[in-house]
């Protein structure tokens, strides 16, 4: 293996980080662009625009954003770790947070797209068959609906690999907890004779990127090729 | 009994409609395309909410509005087909098939065999929704809404989307379920040759109005009728009893009123029911005793009465006892014929313009 032991870890805690950012993500997601696909609600355009922050917001604004929410004495932050145990800040579960607040409006999208496109004709067929609301959305919606949520998640991976400015913010650049990918390539970047390292490591961001928006493509084929559509 | 009484205006377009059919029965709604018969469906199976309505099948009110019933769609228990099939795409045709199955709630009395059974599925049970054909959609759809367990069947327009010849393909199975299922059933459909084959009964829409209704034989004598399906469609349809077949001529003798007719059909047992349509363009009315004609078929009766048709056309409307039927005759014959109530007539029809259905 020409990668470095830190350089391994590195990786390794990438792939930790972007998973559990995903998993985590994903129910929200899909609440959030059921929500603002099919319901008219009072305040449904600013919680759109809402979601939509990150986008257009500096990433360290949000990491600051968290750390005075999640952090140790942060409202929500201080409630978890009295109620639950739960630590955030300098953790890793922490970065998973952070890239999961930062990719949200990218798998929030990708969704609404496909259930935009789920026939609606088809959840009335199910009512008339007998199912029930919350039978209809896991019968019939949630699979039709497949080809987004997956192309989301993944492109939403995609993106929480190589998260920066967030994650260094809200939880730092501890190496074995919160140092991903991008953040140990700028720290080798700050290191004398890291240029090796660095380059290496960018490498590595590229071909995981590049295989993960190919795979989420590969996916989407398959998935429509599954349900019919040509 | 099914009532229906339902008002809701949407937009620039206002229903007003209310219709009642006796069950077990077949009740075709019939209109223009645009007049509101999908609308109307939708209300009664409940996906669309009526302004002011009322919807009750024997006891059970699905629908009240002065009484604030509403019955979600999930839990009235119509079996809906709908024109585009709307087959889940992500399940195999067993699998959409049991979807109903699994949901239905009401004691079983069709199960996946009979159905399969009945609308020819055993072949298609492990395709996929995709690789079914227009018509194959549509029977699954049928077998589909049938193993809900319905107390009522709806059906949107179900062969509007299908080519003639795959039409064909599906009608039969649907004559087969209203004779071997009584389920009472509500028919949309803009073509009158299915409503001829399927209905019992016939509501005719205008404009978003029911503007009438009846059973089928008197409903075909109805002027109403005319704008919808044209003149040259209008004719009485009646329904006979099969004597037997004629030995010399090898047609099949079928009484209707007090009188016989003569159709080419093969393979009805005596005493079956036949349906006719004797269009109104193809009977002559003779005010003797007709002879030394090809026509086969001689129908005498008494003019009951004359209506004004067209520009240069009455209606002679003749009953041949106990059921009216009617020709199409220029003003210049009932003039020189003399046409009015209670004279003594023939009628006269040609074997070959007859397409009798069994019912």
């Amino acid at each position: 293996m020409w990668l470095s032991a830190n350089e391994s870890e590195a990786l390794a805690l990438s792939l930790i980080v972007a998973s559990r950012s995903v998993l985590f993500s994903l129910p929200f997601a899909v609440l959030l662009a059921w929500l603002l696909t099919r319901r008219q609600f009072l305040g449904r355009t600013v919680l759109d625009a809402f979601v939509h922050l990150p986008l257009v917001l500096p990433p360290v604004v949000i990491g600051y954003l968290l750390l005075l929410l999640f952090g140790a004495r942060g409202p929500i932050g201080g409630w978890l770790e009295r109620a639950f145990g739960i630590e955030l800040i300098f953790t890793r579960n922490g970065a998973a947070l952070a890239t999961a607040v930062m990719s949200f409006p990218l798998i929030v999208r990708a969704m609404r797209i496909s259930l935009e496109n789920v026939d609606r004709g088809l959840e009335d067929a199910a009512r008339t068959l007998g199912a029930g609301a919350l039978d209809r959305f896991a019968t019939i919606t949630l699979p039709l609906m497949l080809p987004g949520v997956l192309a989301g998640a993944i492109t939403a991976f995609s993106a929480a690999l190589g998260e920066f400015g967030a994650v260094i913010t809200f939880v730092s650049n501890i190496p074995g907890e919160t140092r991903t990918l991008p953040l140990a390539l700028y720290s080798a970047l700050q290191t004398p004779g890291g240029d090796g390292a660095a380059a290496r490591l960018a490498v590595i961001s590229c071909v995981l990127g590049l295989s993960g928006l190919l795979l989420s493509e590969w996916f989407a084929r398959r998935v429509r090729r599954m349900l019919g559509h040509h | 009994m099914l009532q229906v009484a339902a008002q809701k205006r949407r937009g620039t377009f206002e229903l007003d409609a209310q219709f009642e059919l006796p069950t077990p029965g077949v009740v075709a709604l019939f209109g223009r395309s645009g007049c509101g018969k999908s609308t109307l469906v939708n209300v009664i199976a409940g996906l669309l909410t009526a302004d002011h309505g009322r919807v009750a099948l024997d006891d059970a009110v699905l629908l009240d509005t002065a009484r604030r019933i509403d019955v979600p769609p999930e839990r009235r228990r119509i079996g809906y087909v709908f024109q585009d099939a709307r087959l889940f795409p992500h399940l195999s045709v067993a699998a959409n098939l049991r979807y109903a199955q699994r949901r239905a709630k009401a004691p079983p009395f069709v199960d996946i065999d009979l159905v399969a059974d009945l609308l020819d599925l055993g072949a298609l049970m492990h395709r996929r929704t995709h690789q079914l054909s227009g018509g194959e959609r549509q029977r699954v759809g049928i077998g589909r809404a049938l193993l809900t367990q319905p107390s009522l069947l709806l059906l949107d327009e179900p062969l509007a989307s299908l080519d003639t010849s795959r039409r064909e393909e599906v009608l039969p199975y649907l004559e087969t379920l209203r004779d071997q299922l009584a389920i009472p059933m509500v028919y949309v459909s803009h073509h009158f040759d299915e409503v001829l084959r399927l209905a019992t009964h016939l509501v005719l829409m205008a404009d978003g109005k029911t503007i009438a209704q009846g059973n089928l034989g008197d409903m075909s004598l109805n002027p109403k009728l005319r704008a919808i399906i044209g003149a040259d469609a209008v004719g009485a349809i009646v329904d006979g009893t099969v004597l037997g077949p004629d030995p010399q001529s090898g047609l099949l003798r079928v009484r209707v009123g007090n009188g016989e007719l003569k159709v080419h059909l093969g393979g009805a047992a005596v005493g079956a029911k036949l349906r006719v349509q004797l269009l109104a363009r193809d009977l002559i009315v003779a005010t003797q005793a007709p002879q030394h004609l090809s026509v086969r078929n001689s129908l005498s009766g008494v003019v009951t009465a004359v209506m004004d048709d067209a520009e240069d056309s009455d209606l002679i409307a003749v009953d041949i006892g106990g059921t009216i039927i009617m020709a199409r005759v220029t003003k210049a014959a009932t003039r020189d014929l003399g046409l009015a109530p209670r004279l003594p007539v023939w009628a006269l029809v040609k074997t070959v313009s007859l397409r009798p259905h069994p019912i």
